[in-house]
């Protein structure tokens, strides 16, 4: 295993070649990334760099001259465009031939669009820094911000942006925020964070289109007709894993691309971060996960299982994610989409706290709480890593928690 | 090994704690970051490591010996 390249330079692929280095690898790494900066971190983009209270180079993952101690072929600007398994090349957008002994594919998502208008002045995405500082720039009292989707990216900027003084509206399709990731009864409590303030979260609301005026958003138009004025608008509604570049390949993909529980999508071939959809051997289903730790821990997974293929081993965490919106944070572990029940053990709009425990078939399966001391959920996870049987875990976990 | 940690970073995701319990632990109210030993001993260095690796905030800093 001489030359391993890994395409993508975010949380996904820095960390798999910090754990290819602790783990021994002298070997040539090519770190391949399509932004043109070092490795940054992307949580922040929604909270402490729209709020400017961090400047971009807060959000550096590693100092320069750690990234220069790791020894990298680095190749910052640059996309890939192809795969070939037979030959072992990756093709870059600029000609380049990779030639690889082992793959790492961490090229993350990118975020949906409306269809439609593009290269209009006011129209905005957030996944890079660019994004972000493009989206502050147009963040200020008297301005008028209309979000499209009540997701945790739309969630939070609604909440940076009105302490910015900004006039905020957020239009969500479904007739609960954040609904189908976390449920009704966690979506109507975030709902209720955003009220409190003022901030309109209008549900159950379709856009029909993005209106402009001379290359200058204007507003948004909505399906019955009605028009919200805006000086800016944020479209966030979901993301699309950066997969193109693989298409005829001859890997699988279907929404990330397809691994097993080793993170394998071929033989000497492995995925980390957003693009993965891997199979979870703890909770028996395929998994694709946009958190921010996730992509760390798989990293590590993949850096493992590619320098000892003889004994790899599943990767089968328990997925985390926190979100910050105004003064409360929400931490998740586990898995919360398709619960068969979600049981609110502990509600209090007024504080605000909330405890919820999501149960699949017999098993506790997630946790998601608000307001309440981060150490607490401990016991939660140990529960979900466990396996545990429902009833008994909420009978003890709550004891704990009380 | 020295351990820094930046607890204005800390994000109270807690993965350090889970790795490294006799290194990292968190505070009662708000989960952020406490340092429990800033030069710990050679057994813990491997999963000091890893949590630096994983910390989503890069909030740990090493300086290796």
């Amino acid at each position: 295993m001489n030359r391993i390249v890994i395409v993508g330079a975010s949380a996904g692929g820095l960390s798999t070649a910090e754990a290819l280095r602790r783990a021994g690898h002298e070997g040539a790494i090519t770190l391949v990334g399509d932004e043109p900066h070092l490795p940054y971190d992307r949580p922040p983009l929604s909270k402490q760099l729209l709020s400017g209270q961090w400047e971009p180079d807060r959000l550096a993952l590693r100092r320069p001259a750690d990234i220069d101690a790791l020894g990298l072929d680095l190749r910052l600007g640059a996309s890939a465009t192809g795969l070939d398994l037979t030959e072992k090349v990756v093709t870059l957008a600029d000609g380049a031939r990779l030639p690889y002994d082992g793959l790492v594919i961490a090229t993350g998502v990118r975020p949906r669009r409306l269809p439609g208008r593009t290269g209009v002045a006011g129209l905005h995405v957030l996944r890079t820094l660019q994004d972000a500082m493009s989206l502050r720039a147009g963040l200020r009292p008297g301005r008028r911000l209309v979000i499209v989707g009540a997701g945790f990216v739309g969630a939070e900027v609604a909440a940076t942006a009105h302490g910015l003084g900004a006039e905020v509206t957020v239009l969500e399709a479904g007739p609960v925020p954040l609904a189908e990731a976390v449920g009704e009864e966690a979506g109507r409590f975030v709902a209720r964070l955003h009220d409190a303030r003022g901030v309109r979260i209008r549900t159950a609301t379709a856009v029909a289109q993005i209106l402009a005026v001379r290359d200058r958003v204007s507003g948004v138009l909505l399906a019955d007709g009605e028009v919200v004025p805006a000086d800016d608008v944020l479209v966030a509604i979901g993301s699309t894993p950066n997969t193109e570049w693989l298409s005829g390949s001859g890997l699988t993909v279907a929404d990330g691309l397809l691994c097993d529980e080793h993170c394998a999508a071929a033989p000497g071939v492995f995925a980390a971060g957003d693009v993965a959809r891997w199979h979870n051997p703890l909770f028996g289903a395929a998994m694709r996960i946009e958190h921010r730790t996730h992509a760390a821990e798989q990293a590590l997974a993949v850096a493992r299982n590619l320098l000892d293929p003889d004994r790899q081993r599943p990767f089968a965490p328990v997925p985390y994610f926190w979100s910050d919106q105004y003064d409360t944070k929400i931490q998740a572990y586990g898995q919360l989409r398709d619960h068969d029940e979600a049981l609110v053990l502990d509600a209090d709009a007024a504080r605000p706290r909330l405890l919820v425990a999501y149960r699949r078939a017999g098993r506790l399966t997630g946790v998601l709480a608000a307001g309440v001391p981060p150490k607490t959920l401990r016991a939660w996870r140990a529960l979900i890593a466990a396996g545990a049987e429902w009833s008994a875990a909420v009978a003890e976990a709550s004891q704990e928690y009380a | 090994m020295k351990v820094n940690v930046d607890a204005d970073a800390c994000v109270a995701a807690g993965q350090c704690v889970l790795i490294a319990p006799e290194v990292f632990d968190q505070r009662e109210e708000d989960g952020v970051v406490v340092l429990l030993d800033e030069a710990p001993g050679q057994e813990h260095h491997d999963a000091v490591r890893e949590s630096a690796a994983v910390c989503p905030a890069a909030a740990i800093h090493l300086v290796e010996s």
